[in-house]
């Protein structure tokens, strides 16, 4: 009779749908009726406030696609999402403290977060560049010498720049900002003479900023493309099966290039700005074959 | 010299009263009270002679009254869903919003200067109050809840509203962990439209004039509960 | 609780090539204690100034002393910096505004300054409380020896109301020392900035913050500790606090 128990509860497994058996963030969803996402104030086009001070964005819709997906899961009838706004620095510790079930932004997918966080397939790949304004000729790396430069706190780019200062003896003064929209005011003000981000990140600031054409983005980039991922919670295996499942299905629809474009490739609020991002090989391939891989030469 | 735009304020008046503005009075009148309550509390245990109490009461005073409140938010806002796992013994940290957190925050922080506060107001109670009290047959509680803490309320009260001043100051600190409070949506429009110098320049216009006239108001309490006493 | 402690972070090196996490720390503990001391010298200074000016006989030096103390003192300190940092350099002509912005450590003089200014209120009502609290004999008896008001306040009532206040100076330095912390939203780099990027880099929160509380801790009893040696020391005789 126990075999049989054991193998009846095997085969409603995949569904995922019975109550008893449901772990980690997906038993607390049904329990509490209630789903975090933790979204992004400046990271256009993929989190970000619009004019009207709503939360918009790629990851915001992809995240929307895995609400539903819980909401159908779990077989709730209503399942109220909560909004949080996150920064680059405390995102990963909201992640673990559990005040958010998701990050919707543009956080980058790397090993060594891995032993923190979890994430859900690659929904971009983007290389660490900077910023600068025309005027002051910067377009290498080692232009930034004796230079001040402001990264985002928290970010990836922060730490490849503090450690390329190091290992090149740059002498950079390095400033810490809380958000990207910060950081490129610091650039603006002439209070920093580059900001070191995310190229994507850096080319919806310059497009959006008042005087597009004062810009420049770096020749010369901190890293290989990286990849993006939606964040969640380490060792929560159901729940992130069923967010890789969601995505993949959406990336490899005729829907996930649509939102492609959507974002990426037609105007956008607030101001109607459309960033022209061609779909280049790895990024197509990155939709066709979803991965949740931290590598860079996985794409 | 920048292009002034003061349309900007008016057009984001509604975000930044609705959002912005009624989070920070919440949060202070919420804080107020609760560091009060809290306050009080510690205040009583610091005077108590149960051993250990005042110990306590002493330790978590001075450790709050050392750390710097910045710091203090950073804490509370990554460990109360921890803290909220231990005390309600559940297999995962408890969600905490952001409000909630805010308020958990300033209310332990503010509790510490409020005891200060309402240790001096109890000290200022004759002695001979609590000896007739007690010679009344009126039990620790009913001396301190109907004698000596109602006093201390009284004559405390314009230091108490004047630290709640200095709370509503505090609160917008809650900048660093970007919640939305009033700076925090004005500075969320100010970086969005590239309105630095008109939303910072309100913004500290606002702080002042709700300051200022709470200052002079208690300044008016000051001067009525002088005379009567 | 499912966090990884890892108490010997404190030993591995840090990104910025600085040595390891502790130093980045204690490079940290050192702009703190840099900004506080710059801070505390103006607070002190313009503190005094206006303190005296608010209990001086002409009207318009009270108002104005009174006018400096409503201005820092109502508006929060985050914003105060931020007009500092923000809004002060885009209002001066450009030369100015982009001398001040590029100024080397902008962030430490536009943070030291703005806590000074802050700080300055406080202590201008301590100052103003301290003097008030003189019997008037003392500056009648100045008058009567002959001194100016310049003389009576430098040599007969200064000296005895900077000793009466010095307790509540005290905390108003202690208070100076956490509000450094402040800055770290205008990029400056002491000790709870320096925590937060220990966090960002190592991942470890609680074994960072729990290092920042405890050096806030030994900083805040030191300081304490000199300070009541230093009360000692200038006690007024006669006076509770006295021998």
């Amino acid at each position: 009779m126990k075999l049989v128990g054991i193998a009846a509860l095997l085969l409603a497994l995949p569904g995922l749908a019975s109550a008893q058996e449901l772990t980690g963030t997906l038993k607390k969803i049904k329990e509490t009726g209630v789903i975090t996402l933790g979204h992004r104030e400046s990271s256009v086009p993929f989190s970000y406030i619009d004019n009207n001070a709503k939360v918009v964005g790629y990851a915001m819709e992809i995240c929307g696609k895995i609400v539903d997906a819980v909401k159908t899961d779990l077989k709730m009838e209503k399942l109220d999402v909560r909004l949080l706004p996150v920064t680059s620095s405390t995102r990963i510790p909201l992640i673990a403290n559990g005040t958010i079930d998701l990050e919707c932004g543009s956080t980058t997918n790397n090993a060594e977060r891995q032993k923190q966080v979890a994430y859900t397939n690659t929904h971009f790949l983007t290389a660490s560049a900077f910023v600068s304004k025309k005027a002051k000729n910067l377009m290498k790396i080692e232009d930034l010498k004796g230079k001040t430069v402001v990264s985002t706190a928290g970010t990836t780019n922060m730490k490849q720049l503090v450690e390329a200062n190091a290992a090149k003896n740059l002498g950079m003064t390095v400033l810490p900002a809380k958000d990207h929209a910060a950081a490129f005011l610091l650039v603006e003000l002439d209070r920093a003479d580059a900001f070191v981000m995310d190229d994507i990140l850096l080319a919806s600031l310059v497009a959006s900023s008042k005087d597009p054409a004062a810009y420049q983005l770096s020749a010369e980039a901190f890293s290989l493309p990286e990849p993006y991922g939606i964040m969640l919670r380490k060792d929560d295996a159901p729940f992130k099966a069923l967010a890789d499942k969601t995505t993949s299905a959406l990336y490899k629809s005729p829907e996930g290039a649509a939102l492609f474009k959507k974002w990426f490739q037609s105007p956008i609020p607030p101001n109607g700005i459309n960033l022209n991002v061609p779909m280049n090989a790895m990024l197509k391939k990155m939709l066709e074959k979803p991965t949740d891989s931290a590598d860079p030469a996985a794409y | 010299m920048p292009q002034f735009d003061f349309d900007i304020i008016l057009k984001t008046l509604p975000y930044l009263l609705r959002d912005g503005m009624s989070f920070t009075l919440t949060l202070t009148a919420l804080a107020a009270l609760g560091g009060l309550v809290l306050g009080t509390l510690l205040a009583l245990m610091r005077l108590s002679t149960v051993p250990g109490l005042a110990t306590f009461a002493t330790a978590y005073v001075n450790l709050m009254r050392s750390l710097p409140l910045v710091l203090v938010i950073f804490w509370f806002y990554f460990l109360v869903p921890y803290i909220g796992q231990v005390i309600l013994r559940t297999e995962r940290p408890v969600e905490v919003g952001a409000f909630a957190s805010a308020l958990i925050t300033f209310t332990m922080f503010e509790a510490a200067y409020f005891s200060e506060i309402m240790r001096a107001g109890i000290q200022s109670i004759p002695k001979g109050q609590l000896s007739a009290g007690y010679a009344l047959g009126l039990t620790y509680r009913q001396v301190m809840g109907y004698i000596v803490v109602p006093q201390a309320l009284r004559n405390m009260l314009p230091v108490i509203l004047t630290q709640t001043i200095v709370l509503f100051q505090d609160t917008s600190l809650v900048y660093v962990i970007s919640i939305t409070d009033f700076l925090g949506a004005a500075s969320k429009v100010a970086q969005r439209d590239g309105r630095l110098i008109e939303m910072y320049l309100f913004a500290a216009l606002v702080y002042f004039l709700i300051s200022f006239m709470a200052s002079l108001l208690v300044k008016r309490l000051q001067a009525r509960t002088a005379i009567i006493r | 609780m499912n966090y990884n402690w890892n108490w010997g972070i404190f030993w591995e090196m840090n990104p910025e090539g600085s040595g390891t996490y502790l130093t980045l720390l204690l490079m940290g503990l050192r702009w703190t204690l840099a900004t506080a001391a710059l801070a505390a010298i103006i607070a002190l200074t313009f503190g005094a100034i206006v303190g005296v000016i608010r209990t001086l006989p002409a009207r318009w030096a009270v108002l104005a002393g009174d006018a400096w103390v409503e201005f820092f003192r109502n508006i929060p300190l985050l914003v105060q910096l931020f007009l500092w940092y923000f809004v002060v350099p885009e209002l001066l002509p450009k030369a100015a505004g982009l001398w001040l912005k590029t100024l080397p450590n902008s962030s430490f003089w536009t943070g030291a300054i703005g806590i000074g200014l802050f700080m300055s209120s406080r202590v201008a009502e301590q100052v103003k409380a301290g003097i008030r609290s003189l019997p008037r004999g003392q500056a009648m008896a100045g008058t009567a020896l002959g001194l100016t008001t310049a003389q009576t306040y430098r040599y007969v009532i200064l000296p005895m109301a900077f000793r009466i206040i010095l307790p509540p100076l005290t905390s108003e330095l202690l208070n100076t020392v956490k509000n450094t912390s402040v800055a770290l939203t205008i990029g400056l780099m002491e000790l709870t900035a320096r925590t937060r990027a220990m966090q960002e880099y190592s991942f470890q929160v609680f074994e960072a913050f729990t290092a920042a509380t405890l050096i806030y801790l030994a900083l805040n009893a030191s300081l304490t500790f000199l300070m009541r040696r230093l009360e000692k020391a200038v006690a007024v005789p006669g006076y509770v606090a006295g021998k």
